[in-house]
């Protein structure tokens, strides 16, 4: 007879013991199903080792405790584990291409890198920015309100982790086509228009409710995010660097603040390491977190007063694995250990074991380390503020943690095995897809082909969405999403965080996923450069970056060995153009029954500028100014929005030069520093034709180009030229007195002169031949940009 | 006697939710006054309400606009203020609601006031047209004939830019009240910024010029007697030349943007009058 392996104790409330002690593999499995654990079976045998060690039987806190712990979401253990390539073995993708970009150049304006729950960097010596961006995508699918909105709750707490105060949000969105046929879904899953809808509701409602401007973003539509849509989130606070405090010791006392603990919210983590299935509704439902924001509000105010006053010794976010990940994670920093009473934890009901309270991820608490003579003190500002905080238990010397409940002690792990989980080894292998550059005839007229360009959902304007955002509450938006009276799309947002100063941050992002059909070296390069391009753009410099990966499944070769060149890709780039990643996350088994999602990487900007007054627009400025072209255009198609609207993918994908590309950013940072650029915008999808028509319909002035006076690589076609999607490109305005000086700045790097600013409102392009290809009307140009998500 | 500019303090009161506290006290003490920004709570047991020269009800989402925006916060109000409130307004200091505050002044029934308070609330700031929450500038046209001192430094049918953010902000009155409650607003002299285009013609209720459908263009009132004082726009986002969605395209932007004007008005007539 089999051995009885799960034992209900006898105790007032529900919990079990497990015993693991002989426990073959298909027992293992069987416990695992039971308790709904995510572990891998050589991680179930690792714990069952562990408890073999100490002679006696598992608790259900202490393997949901395990549990947690160690999954993808919160250990990262694919970023941190072995992985074989054909090339050799990568001890870890994190320390060997992210972090190690850092770690070769050493700035000395990072403050404080991937080790808390946001980067830090220097602002202007005494204040530091706080920068974070995470994902939310698996409960967004199911719940798409609740899902972002918790989203954006999670991150402005990672924010408030690090004693920040949060002062602007970013969010970047990706779905599948909104024309998609419901015929076309598989069972259980919503369609993009519902999912594109709620997700973008449940944004705004959490940063306009807490009054934290939402900044940037974007939003991309791909076949490829039908079954996994993907919802970045990202948060930027200020703070005063003397109060960045981190110095906990034992008989500091443990306080939970903020929202009750539920229900809602168990086992996000597990949910989150899993591919969606179509069962993913009814079984995860409860994985999904329910926002509120004006409990972080209050919890937001309290934490300020609190950080100014200097109470804290410590602070986290609770996250992914509730208590079970905040405290864990805490003590751990610091060497310590934790003892726990989870009886005193304020709950949303009744019944709930000991085990869903250690582990539930309700929202809006954050967990504070304090010392006991200020407790009163703390105490007293979260009653002020209507917040409701309670002492849960103490840091300890040793290095264990112990919870208990209603007098028994249900947890006493070791913390040394709960942060050392069997490493992985992964296996990766990267087969390039078989493409090839398809061939047709240009068309003789390339206007109706800009005008689609500019009403593909990729191109067209976002302001539908982008006004159901607050930009501006606090009063630090300098440059908005949009620029004036024509709302044109600016390339990066630019804030002033301090009353007193001029000095100003820059935030942008870039991602290019289409590219990683082809290649996610290149896709990964692309979407550094652009993010670097947009924040120059402005006036941006001395660039910070963040990485979000969203991929499938890393345990299938195939995907990880994309994964692999993409963060070798971050590496070379960023080493190159010398930006540093300061933070990231990833998201991975975003799988569905319609396959993995478009590999997708995220990368945000942190730049500065030291006065924001030389904030520099994309529209243009004054008739008769002359528009330069920074860069060269090389045929490079592949995957761009001109193949796209043809029906081709292509091979040509874009390429980086980021020797090159560095040269043109830092002249072009010496131009506008020194008056000489009146208006600058980045090339992107849709190439230089969407990017001068954008320039042109944002200023209302009309725009003369002639193509012939391009550089490019080797002769091209007219459409090839207007639509290639190069990278490291810009256009700038300059007035005819400064060419001079401007040409002479830039000389030595590529640059182009080629058109000239008018005030009549058309758009006027050239071919080589001396041809007319493009001429239109700005306002058609406009309505048609403005047209598709209105 | 003169109140000096320094000896003028303002008071923001805030609750959870509040959010533009901030940025309204940053313009007041760029005018040289002084502000502070306390919980209600605390206004509440201190009893300090008739310490202040200016009262603020700031934007955001107050207890989380939940039942209607404002509503909770004016109950609250209400209940613990009311007495000192009404000697405060009674007495001619002025009192602003920004977004937000706007609403509550409304469901306070200090707004519009007819007959002094109303018990219940004359108007409403409803949902707005386009069902969504709107972040937008508009241009705003004073109409008012003088008798609101926020917005004496505006020239009378001028033009000035704010942002307005908000997702319940139409103003409405009954509907069966609509004609005559219109009337009496011009008979008091209470209509004071109305949405227009960018030409100086009135929006008609033309999207997105008026950004949220109401009535008559309706983005500001005040009381009979001019000292209170609601608004949807946010003349604080509107305060420096930074803030201005276009000041990049201009040779010399100006310091400071058209929302410093409300501000200014304010500090000046009390300094005038107390």
């Amino acid at each position: 007879m089999r051995r009885e392996r799960i034992i209900q104790r006898e105790a007032p409330f529900t919990l079990y013991e497990i015993d693991l002690a002989g426990a073959r593999n298909e027992e293992l499995v069987e416990v695992k199903d039971a308790l709904d654990l995510g572990l891998s079976l050589e991680e179930m045998r690792a714990v069952r080792d562990y408890f073999l060690l100490l002679e006696r039987r598992a608790t259900d806190v202490e393997l949901q405790t395990i549990d947690q712990t160690w999954s993808e979401h919160c250990f990262h253990k694919t970023f941190k584990g072995l992985i074989e390539t054909p090339e050799g073995v990568v001890d870890g993708l994190l320390r060997t291409y992210i972090r190690r970009v850092a770690e070769d150049l050493r700035p000395e304006w990072c403050f404080s890198l991937f080790e808390d729950n946001a980067g830090i960097v220097d602002f202007d010596g005494v204040h530091g920015i706080a920068i974070k961006v995470e994902t939310h995508n698996h409960p967004s699918a199911i719940e798409p309100f609740g899902g972002a909105a918790t989203g954006t709750g999670g991150v402005i707490r990672d924010v408030l982790g690090v004693w920040a105060d949060p002062i602007a949000c970013t969010d970047v969105l990706c779905f599948g086509p909104l024309d998609t046929r419901f015929e076309d879904l598989p069972p259980g899953m919503k369609h993009p228009r519902f999912l594109y809808s709620g997700v973008v509701a449940g944004i705004g409602s959490y940063g306009n409710n807490m009054g934290i401007p939402t900044v940037n973003g974007a939003i991309y539509f791909d076949e490829g995010y039908i079954g996994n849509i993907v919802v970045y989130c990202g948060c930027i606070g200020v703070l005063p660097k003397d109060r960045y405090i981190r110095n906990v010791r034992a008989g500091d006392v443990i306080v939970l603040a903020g929202g009750r603990t539920g229900r809602d919210g168990i086992h996000g983590v597990t949910f989150a390491s899993a591919e969606l299935t179509e069962e993913s509704e009814e079984v995860s439902r409860p994985a999904v977190q329910i926002p509120n924001p004006v409990e972080e509000e209050k919890l937001k105010r309290a934490i300020i007063q609190i950080r100014d006053e200097g109470l804290g010794s410590g602070i986290t976010d609770l996250g992914g694995g509730g208590l079970s990940s905040a405290v864990g994670e805490t003590a751990h920093r610091y060497g310590l250990g934790a003892e726990v009473k989870l009886g005193v934890v304020p709950l949303k009901g009744l019944g709930l074991a000991p085990w869903e309270i250690w582990v539930s991820e309700s929202q809006e608490r954050m967990l504070l380390a304090i010392p006991l003579e200020r407790l009163d003190r703390a105490m007293e500002i979260f009653e002020e503020e209507d917040v409701e905080a309670t002492s849960i238990g103490q840091y300890t010397e040793s290095h264990r943690l112990r919870v208990f409940f209603a007098g028994y002690m249900v947890m006493d792990i070791d913390l040394d095995l709960l942060f050392t989980p069997p490493k992985v080894h992964r296996r990766a292998k990267w087969t390039p897809p078989m493409l090839q550059e398809p061939r047709f005839e240009m068309p003789r007229d390339l206007t109706p082909t800009l005008l689609r360009l500019l009403a593909s959902p990729n191109i067209a304007s976002k302001e539908s969405v982008v006004r159901t955002y607050d930009h501006e509450v606090q009063g630090r938006t300098a440059v908005k999403p949009f620029q004036g009276e024509y709302s044109g799309p600016n390339d990066a947002a630019v804030l002033k965080p301090l009353p007193d100063s001029w000095r100003g941050i820059v935030i942008s992002c870039g991602m290019n996923p289409r590219y990683s059909k082809i290649d996610p070296y290149w896709m990964a390069a692309s979407a550094i450069d652009e993010a670097v391009r947009n924040n120059v753009a402005v006036g941006g410099r001395r660039l910070a970056l963040l990485d979000n990966f969203t991929w499938g499944n890393p345990e299938k070769p195939d995907r990880l060995g994309g994964l692999e060149r993409a963060a070798r890709a971050c590496y070379e780039i960023a080493s190159t153009f010398e930006t540093p990643f300061v933070s990231g996350k990833d998201s991975l088994y975003n799988e569905s029954p319609l396959g993995p999602v478009t590999p997708t990487l995220l990368i945000t900007a942190l730049g500065i500028i030291p006065d924001i007054r030389q904030a520099v627009t994309l529209d243009l400025k004054a008739p008769g100014d002359l528009l330069y072209l920074l860069g060269e255009t090389y045929p490079e198609l592949g995957g761009s929005e001109y193949y796209t609207l043809n029906g081709f993918l292509g091979l040509s994908v874009p390429k980086v030069d980021a020797a090159g590309a560095r040269e043109t950013f830092t002249f072009l940072n010496e131009a506008m520093d020194r008056g000489l650029i009146r208006a600058c915008h980045d090339l992107s999808e849709g190439g230089l034709a969407v990017a001068a028509s954008e320039m042109a319909f944002s200023g209302g002035l009309g725009l003369e180009i002639d193509l012939g006076a391009i550089k490019s690589s080797s002769p091209m076609r007219d459409d090839l030229i207007l639509f290639s999607e190069s990278n490291s490109r810009l256009l700038v305005e300059v007035s005819p007195e400064k060419s001079r000086e401007f040409e002479e700045l830039m000389r030595g790097v590529v640059f182009s002169k080629v058109g000239q600013v008018m005030r009549e409102q058309r758009l006027l392009i050239q071919g080589d031949s001396g041809r007319l290809v493009v001429d239109a009307s700005l306002s058609d140009l406009l309505e048609t940009w403005k047209g598709t998500l209105r | 006697m003169v109140l000096r500019r320094s000896e003028i303090k303002v008071l923001i009161p805030r609750v959870g939710g509040t959010n533009c506290d901030r940025e309204t006290s940053i313009a007041f003490r760029d005018l040289g006054v002084g502000t502070e920004v306390v919980h209600t709570r605390r206004v509440i047991r201190e009893e300090s309400l008739l310490d202040y020269d200016i009262l603020v009800f700031p934007g955001g989402f107050s207890y989380g606009d939940y039942i209607r925006s404002g509503a909770i916060w004016a109950k609250e109000v209400e209940t613990h203020l009311l007495d000192d409130l009404t000697r405060f307004v009674d007495e001619g200091h002025p009192v602003l609601g920004i977004c937000n505050g706007f609403p509550l002044l409304v469901e306070i029934g200090l707004l519009p006031g007819f007959e002094g308070r109303s018990t219940y609330p004359e108007a409403a700031l409803a949902t707005n047209s386009s069902n969504v929450f709107e972040c937008r500038w508009v241009h705003l046209r004073n109409v008012n004939r003088g008798n609101c001192p926020f917005t004496r430094l505006i020239p009378r049918d001028a033009l000035v830019r704010m942002p307005v953010a908000h997702g319940e902000g139409r103003f409405v009155f009954p509907k069966e009240k609509e004609e005559e409650y219109l009337q009496r607003l011009y008979e008091k002299d209470q209509l004071v910024l109305r949405y227009a285009k960018p030409d100086g013609s009135f929006a008609e209720e033309e999207y997105p010029h008026n950004p949220n459908g109401s009535f008559h263009d309706i983005a500001a009132i005040c009381n009979p007697e001019g000292n209170v004082f609601g608004l949807m726009p946010h003349p604080e986002r509107a305060y420096y030349g930074w803030h201005l969605p276009d000041w990049t395209r201009m040779a010399k932007p100006s310091a400071y943007g058209d929302g410093r004007t409300i501000f200014e008005a304010v500090v000046e007539y009390v300094e005038r009058r107390f």
